[in-house]
């Protein structure tokens, strides 16, 4: 038995206790047994450490070879990183199939980033410039959408020496060599390699002053994410977690998108992976998989990968948000992962807190969430970039008084609630719009009203206040039934089916109604409010709430949703004039019947 | 690997489905292992731990007359596996493969490790081909597509068997002769249960393209962990060695994940919900997430597990999860049954998440998704307004609400219930559905784009006057 070799002890599925390596540290990878499976040092003792293994276990057998690597979990990053999809330690899956076909065998060791393949790269300093971490030295038009920049790796600081001409390299070839003041050289190459239980670091936190748009109206409208933000998004199963987060990695205003898939479905990966490609990004009009990373560990992969290809997806995030990006980072779903680390603990031994989950389960998720936000990044000058964390949550049995709901609820700023009674009506996105909330409100404020308008704050309070009495009036309605109520709240209930109805719902699965830019979600909301108001005062001046429900324009309204992109700002407006002459034709038909309480002024 | 012509007697303790050996020289982490008990009887179990010269070890048999002095054990150097071939259709085997029927031992083609290993995200391919059950309640509401996995939650004393047999006789796409088949796996069901099914199969002629895996209720409960998973080794080879499109019934998987509790609690592992273990999600995904297509293959595993849920409770752990791995569930509903509907499936909590992709123009047809959506609409709406009756009485509904009343009761009596024996088309189900929308005016149909109303009422399928 060599220095760097130990042997394994005991297994039981993922958790393998070895001996035999002194020197072996925390979270060091390691290779187990003879097939070499990858593993990852999650306790040291004395005369013995444990590993987790990221692959499948059976066969392994006490007394195979434990040899140790000397380096943490890793991902490596650069150019071709966009457009990848990779298993929960950074392997790609296209190179896995074609060595092993369409199963996921064993042992397979392959790079993340492809070495072969070579980049343009054009240069942004010149010789004599100085540079320290972080700084931009030169880019390369990785895809349509975006230009990766090349910057100075952390522990690289002095005098670019020399840089390399505008040409194609490999991420591994040196395209710049500084002198630090030691006179030392360091060669740069494209790629840099960082260890993920870490973050990446920056220099400061900066406000988080911008929403994140998702094009999804109750999100926008109601609990707005802010760029740099952090929201959780439980609920039941098929209560649309997937498909929120699906149409965030679509449609939501960032530059790149990571996008884990954790203990979830094959199948909802393949569908990223044949439909996105085929989408265009609003914005460039490039498929919208030339800004997205995809990260795989499904439900049937193995259980420690679940653990660590959280870590995986945020250091890539951060890489992005490094280069000044503002990168959105979904997670689908991080139930599944604290369970990854319910299993491990458990087959460790240590000491289970509330439903089995470790006593640390809230310190790693507030350490996962701490990895978002908007910051200005290490470099010489000014650079803000961002990481909005968006996690999805699959509480048992729909129930959020659960250890992993709360846990992220104390650390989230944005709640968006599934309501399962919405979902079994298929009242989609089934986001309950009294019980979650947005704290970025205050902060977004002023963004909203120089982007939208003044009136903005008001639509939004209007509506809910609608949709908080709608919902006294049901439970009302539900004893006594609806000819109890005055005429004046029954236009309230029909105030909040519009909203519910003609605004609120929106399909992901419709080719107009999928995206809704905010620009739209404004107009029609005001629409909508507008209608209101006028149908609360023709009310109060007699008129029945049944002679307003006949307005034609109500069909125009419950069409906004469909209105093509390039025509809504027209369409609108029509809407908006039909209905104010419909509502003084009403007014003045049944105020030259003398049917009105007050006169038509 | 373990030496295995070593016989331990080293066995020191037995308890529930476990076997604890000693003085273990080097035995594989779940490697398959033979017991002697003493009465001569030959019993099969697997390694669940192993390390520093112990092995626990989990018998599927159980492990009642097995002692400490004479119970010899063979480690035999290799994880589980099943002989495979297409000559596994047509046969009757026990919960772990071994023959039943008066047949011949299995052929193999090949041996296949009957954990499987996981599809590489990257192989699959969507599933997009819906399958025709002839059903209205599943293909007009939440149609079933090949490669997907749609349970059927259930509880005690409702139809899920009749309606599973139904699916299995009529399912087919339609204007595709296919090449098809059926494996069924049973846990831990009666055997009148099984009969029926066997039967079923049998008038049908289906059975010849069946293999059945037999584990039931007087049968040992710790096997129940291997009878899913050799099943789906079977169906794997049938749908990716021999091209056909195969339908995997999986019945029934509360007594599944019970033998699994059986295990954990023995292994005295801290419990999760109910006393389930905590790593059950993960365990159902190893079965579930075993249907699909595959780029490039023919033939695909469509999953149809069916499970009772203790006290009708959707939130109970096996439900729950099951809903967590699947693409959605059909729910035979008590309350539908006692309306005397048949089959009866509660349009409201179940659904099919793969059927957006696989209906319309040139799958089914191309009213299909407002259809589904406009009806959907109606009998949440109805459902609403008989709660509200209950309560008001039916003279303080409007004329639009007592419209939605009629309409739920209408569309449970015609468009869900249906003969056991009535197999319907897309398009006879569709077209039921537009024959109960024509009660609603067209300006109810908010659901449908004008010119499909405008192509329904050419077709005269929409009637509204
Ligand atoms: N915005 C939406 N538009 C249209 N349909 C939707 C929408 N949101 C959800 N759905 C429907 O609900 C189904 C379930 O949604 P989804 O897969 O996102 O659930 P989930 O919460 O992720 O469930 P699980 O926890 O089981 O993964 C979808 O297949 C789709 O039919
Ligand atoms: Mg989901």
């Amino acid at each position: 038995m060599t220095e760097s070799t130990g042997r394994i002890e005991t297994i039981a599925g993922p958790v393998v206790k070895c001996s035999g390596l002194p020197s072996v540290r925390m979270y060091e990878v390691v290779r187990v047994g003879t097939q070499k499976l990858i593993g990852e040092v999650i306790e040291v003792s004395d005369k013995e450490f444990t590993a987790q293994v990221y692959e499948e276990t059976s066969g392994l057998a006490p007394g195979e070879p434990v040899i140790s690597t000397g380096d943490s979990l890793s991902v490596e990053l650069g150019p071709g990183l966009l457009g990848a999809i990779y298993d929960g330690i950074q392997r790609p899956l296209p190179e896995l199939r074609e060595m092993s076909g369409d199963f996921i065998s064993r042992g397979l060791n392959v790079d993340a980033l492809n070495k072969e393949k070579k980049w343009e790269f054009k240069p942004s300093v010149e010789v004599g410039a100085k540079v320290s971490p972080g700084d931009i030295i030169g880019k390369v038009p990785e895809t349509g959408i975006l230009t990766t920049m090349i910057m100075i790796p952390v522990g690289v600081q002095g005098e670019v020496v020399e840089i390399a001409s505008e040409d194609e390299y490999t991420v591994i070839e040196t395209i710049c060599k500084v002198k630090d003041s030691h006179g030392d050289i360091h060669d740069v190459i494209m790629m840099q390699r960082t260890p993920v239980r870490v973050g990446r670091g920056f220099k400061d936190r900066a406000p988080m002053d911008t929403p994140l748009l998702t094009g999804q109206r109750v999100i926008d409208t109601f609990m707005p994410q802010a760029k740099g933000g952090t929201g959780a998004i439980p609920g039941g199963f098929g209560t649309g977690k997937t498909v929120t987060l699906h149409q965030f990695a679509k449609w939501a205003d960032a530059q790149v998108v990571v996008y884990v898939g954790c203990g979830e479905r094959g199948n909802e990966m393949t569908e990223a992976l044949e439909e996105w490609p085929s989408l265009k990004d609003p914005k460039s009009g490039r498929p919208l998989m030339e800004r997205t990373v995809l990260i795989a560990n499904t439900s049937n992969m193995p259980v420690a990968a679940r653990e660590a290809s959280i870590y995986v997806a945020v250091t890539i995030a951060e890489y992005f948000r490094d280069q000044g990006f503002d990168v959105a980072l979904m997670a689908d779903s991080t139930s599944r992962w604290a369970e990854a680390l319910r299993e491990i603990s458990g087959r460790l031994g240590q000491l289970p807190s509330e439903e089995g989950y470790p006593a640390y389960l809230g310190s790693r998720l507030a350490q996962f969430y701490e990895r978002g936000g908007r910051v200005k990044t290490l470099a010489s000058d000014e650079r803000l970039g961002s990481i909005t964390i968006c996690g999805a949550v699959s509480p048992p049995g729909g129930d959020f008084s659960e250890p992993v709901t709360q846990a992220t609820l104390r650390i989230v700023k944005v709640f968006w609630a599934l309501d399962k009674d919405l979902a079994a009506r298929r009242f989609f996105p089934a986001i309950n719009t009294l019980t979650s909330y947005s704290l970025y409100h205050s902060t977004l404020k002023k963004w909203h009203i120089e982007n939208l308008g003044e009136d903005w704050p008001e639509l939004v309070k209007e509506s809910l206040a609608l949709l908080q009495k709608d919902q006294e009036l049901r439970e009302i309605v539900q004893l006594v039934g609806p000819d109890a109520l005055p005429e004046s709240e029954r236009a309230i209930l029909e105030a909040a089916r519009m909203i519910k109805e003609d605004f609120l719902t929106q399909s992901a699965l419709h080719e107009i109604d999928t995206y809704s830019p905010i620009g739209k979600t404004y107009r029609m909301l005001r629409v909508i409010i507008g209608f209101t108001q006028r149908m609360a005062a023709a009310v109060k001046m007699g008129v029945q709430v049944k002679r307003i429900l006949d307005l034609s324009v109500l069909d125009n309204i419950a069409r906004m949703k469909i209105t093509p992109l390039d025509t809504y700002e027209e369409q609108m407006d029509a809407v908006e004039k039909k209905m104010e002459r419909e509502f003084k034709s009403l007014l003045q038909e049944l105020s030259d019947s003398g049917l009105l309480s007050e006169p038509v002024v | 690997m373990s030496n295995t012509s070593i016989v331990y007697r080293s066995v020191s303790d037995v308890s529930g489905p476990l076997l604890i050996v000693e003085n273990t020289h080097d035995v594989s982490y779940n490697e398959v292992v033979k017991v002697r008990a003493p009465n001569g009887e030959l019993l099969t179990g697997t390694v669940l731990e192993t390390g520093r010269g112990r092995a626990i070890i989990q018998v599927f048999e159980g492990t009642s007359g097995l002692d400490a002095d004479i119970t010899a054990v063979r480690f035999t150097g290799e994880t589980m596996h099943l002989p495979v071939s297409t000559e596994i259709l047509g046969r009757v085997l026990d919960g772990a493969g071994n023959p039943l029927d008066k047949g011949p031992p299995l052929t193999a083609e090949d041996h296949w490790d009957i954990y499987g290993s996981p599809i590489n995200p990257y192989a699959r391919q969507y599933p997009r081909q819906p399958i025709q059950t002839g059903l209205s309640s599943i293909d007009g509401l939440n149609t079933l597509v090949r490669g997907q996995k749609l349970p059927i939650f259930s509880g005690s004393g409702l139809p899920h068997n009749r309606i599973a047999a139904q699916i299995v006789r009529q399912a087919k796409i339609p204007g595709e002769e296919s090449d098809f088949a059926i494996v069924f796996g049973a846990m831990g069901i009666t055997a009148t249960e099984a009969q029926y099914f066997m039967d079923s199969f049998e008038e049908t002629g289906a059975l010849e393209h069946t293999a059945l895996f037999l584990n039931l209720a007087n049968d040992p409960a710790i096997e129940r962990i291997i009878t899913p998973r050799a099943a789906l080794t079977a169906a794997e080879y049938l749908a990716y060695e021999s091209d056909l499109h195969v339908l995997v019934i999986l019945t029934d998987m509360t007594n599944y994940a019970e033998a699994l509790r059986e295990i954990s609690a023995a292994r005295s592992e801290i419990p999760g919900r109910r006393g389930y273990p905590g790593y059950l999600y993960t365990d159902l995904s190893l079965i579930y997430e075993r249907a699909g297509r595959i780029k490039g293959r023919k033939g695909t595993i469509t999953q149809m597990p069916i499970l009772s849920m203790p006290q009708d409770d959707m939130t109970h752990p096996i439900p729950d999860l099951t809903g967590y791995i699947t693409e959605g569930q059909i729910i035979v509903g008590r309350s539908v049954h006692r309306r005397g509907i048949y089959p009866p499936i509660d349009p409201g909590p179940s659904l099919s998440r793969l059927m957006k992709e696989g209906i319309g123009e040139g799958m089914t047809r191309f009213d299909h998704k407002e259809v589904q959506a406009q009806l959907y609409y109606g009998y949440s709406e109805g459902c609403d307004l008989r709660d509200l009756v209950a309560v008001v009485g039916a003279e303080a509904l409007t004329e639009r609400d007592q419209k939605y009343l009629k309409f739920a009761d209408r569309f449970e009596a015609e468009f869900i219930n249906q003969g056991e024996f009535e197999d319907r088309s897309f398009e006879q189900t569709l077209d039921i559905g537009w024959d109960l929308l024509s009660d609603f005016p067209e300006r109810e149909l908010k659901r449908c784009d004008p010119d499909t109303i405008s192509w329904a009422k050419n077709q005269n399928l929409y009637k509204s006057s």
